[in-house]
């Protein structure tokens, strides 16, 4: 888990990133303003990426109980 | 009567009818109605959360600001992803930490993390002054939706109270239960109509979505964009950083996470909501289909894009879908916000209140039935500030996001390890920020007038940013000059929790 919780910096780095190198409305990008896109992919990365550190997650295992419990 | 009035009535009814049915076969004492006795599974929990992104503030509000200011409006789509990350670590240790304690409301958790009443007070009137601006968004929202929608049938003022009372119905007899069951009729209603939408208009008026960008930016040259100077790449990382903060400072939404059944549920959470969160580009393709079509709407008009663009498009019994998907959208959240504020009046301000007067603690029965009778009145006030009119939907939200975010400085603080700031500095950190808060939206300042000799590129920052930085070191020296206080706090709630 340690190593992969990190992952969840990729999209942040993608959110806050993206308006200052990817301002541009053309090329389109799977057919949308290429901002506009940029950020709709940054979204789904979220989704993909929190999947990730959900799954490598110990404390999401079936019948983990937090020490002290 | 026409046909979209009786379509939007009917859905209003249906809501009531959920929203009333929720309560059966529950003892609705102040726990149950307030965070559900903390049995939600991930799937209402879920509803819970999405319902906070699909409200009248994106409905409206989204394709509005699409429509008005094109590029900057992406911004909603990137707090959506910093918020679900940041949602994953904050999340469980509230969760866990109320059900630990018992916890009702959003100040009760500050109260017991930092062993200070006075700063549950402070928390519960930041939260009462933050989600007003929120429930007028709602109802200012509502009527236009009615008015619009039943081709002037009903007046803006006659839909608000409609669906006000509406709201406070259900809300007095099934609180959060209510909003959950509500929720599921509204979800399904706006998501059909949303893609639906997002999909036709574009293909109706341009031949195809890409089509569509390529007219505008032709006739709009950068309206796709980000402009230069005003709100432009700083002005929006700056944004979506504020609103990402303060996305669960909401106190409706802290609250939601009471109802989890468990942290498992709260962290799955992460990666649906996300994908929910993508429909935001159907609302989007409403706004900008409107730009070509129906050009020169300013001001709050922007707000009717949706409803312009579609009842110049289709017959009147489409448009009443329309309206009443978005009727659930301001009445459901309406209904969140509403048992939010009624909680932390009756739990956190009244329950006070009586304490220090005659030194006698209510208990929970006598509370719940303040908080019940608590709603009806704050929906008045909503209303009265809802017939003022003014401002936009989404400007209206961003200055309510700048008064909440001020509580994450101290909650990031409370749920560290060491918990490195005392009770003194949260207060005054809290109270520094709102202060500002308060000061620039009175005044209007901007960045560059607050601080003249800043460098160019960061004169667009919002202003947030800077009642949150003032909090901050606000909250830090303060906590210097009390360092022992931090110390001895924390050593009590660790003895109490022994205890």
């Amino acid at each position: 888990m340690s190593a992969v919780r990190y992952l969840a910096l990729v999209p942040v780095a993608t959110v806050m990133l993206g308006p200052f190198f990817f301002n541009r409305v053309t090329p389109f990008l799977f057919g949308l303003p290429f901002l506009l896109s940029w950020m709709a992919l940054s979204l789904a990365m979220t989704s993909v990426v929190m999947y990730i550190v959900y799954r490598f997650d110990p404390r999401n295992a079936p019948g983990y109980v937090e020490l002290g419990e | 009567m026409n046909i979209a009035l009786i379509l939007i009535f009917g859905t209003m009814l249906l809501a009531l009818w959920l929203g009333v049915r929720a309560q059966r076969g529950k003892d609705m004492s102040l726990e149950q109605w307030t965070v559900a006795g903390r049995g939600f599974g991930a799937g209402l929990v879920f509803l819970l959360m999405a319902g906070e992104i699909y409200t009248t503030f994106v409905f409206l509000g989204g394709s509005g600001f699409a429509y008005g200011v094109g590029g900057p409006a992406y911004y909603m789509l990137g707090f959506g992803s910093l918020s679900f990350v940041l949602s994953y670590w904050i999340l469980p240790p509230i969760w866990r930490f109320a059900k630990q304690h018992r916890l009702l409301s959003q100040p009760d958790f500050f109260a017991k993390k930092f062993n200070s009443p006075a700063l549950g007070i402070l928390v519960a009137l930041v939260g009462v002054v933050a989600l007003m601006p929120y429930l007028v968004l709602q109802l200012k929202g509502l009527g236009i939706i009615v008015s619009v929608a039943s081709y002037s049938g009903l007046s803006s003022t006659q839909g608000v109270w409609i669906g006000a009372i509406v709201t406070v119905i259900y809300v007095m007899v099934s609180g959060v239960h209510g909003s959950a069951w509500t929720s599921v009729l509204k979800d399904f209603l706006v998501l059909a109509v949303a893609i639906f939408l997002g999909l036709y208009l574009p293909w109706h008026y341009y031949g195809g979505i890409t089509p569509m960008f390529e007219a505008i930016e032709l006739a709009k040259p950068g309206f796709l964009a980000l402009p230069a100077t005003g709100k432009n790449a700083v002005w929006m990382t700056s944004t979506v950083l504020l609103t990402t903060l303060g996305f669960y400072m909401w106190p409706h939404m802290f609250m939601a996470s009471f109802t989890a059944k468990s942290e498992q549920s709260l962290r799955r959470n992460a990666y649906t909501l996300p994908i929910y969160q993508m429909m935001l580009l159907f609302v989007f393709f409403v706004g900008f289909a409107t730009v070509l079509q129906i050009p020169g709407l300013t001001g709050p008009d922007i707000d009717l894009a949706l409803f312009k663009i579609s009842i110049a498009t289709f017959d009147p019994w489409v448009v009443g879908i329309i309206g009443a998907a978005g009727v659930l959208t301001a009445i459901v959240p309406g209904s969140m916000i509403l048992m939010a504020v009624s909680t932390l009046l009756a739990n956190n301000v009244y329950r006070a209140i009586r304490k220090s007067s005659d030194n006698a603690e209510a208990d929970n029965r006598h509370i719940g039935r303040v908080a019940k009778l608590a709603a009806p009145l704050v929906m008045l006030v909503g209303l009265w500030f809802t017939l003022q009119g003014g401002q936009t939907i989404v400007s209206l939200l961003l200055m309510a996001y700048s008064l909440v975010t001020q509580l994450f400085p101290a909650l990031l603080a409370s749920i560290m390890p060491s918990r490195p700031v005392s009770k003194a500095g949260a207060i005054v950190g809290i109270l520094v920020g709102e202060a500002t808060v308060a000061v620039l939206s009175v005044t209007k300042m901007t960045i560059s007038d607050l601080i003249p000799f800043i460098p160019d590129f960061l004169k667009d920052t919002n202003v947030g940013v800077v009642a949150l930085t003032l909090n901050v070191i606000a909250m830090l020296l303060v906590t210097a000059a009390t360092r022992s206080g931090a110390k001895q706090d924390s050593n009590q709630l660790r003895a109490d929790s022994i205890a």
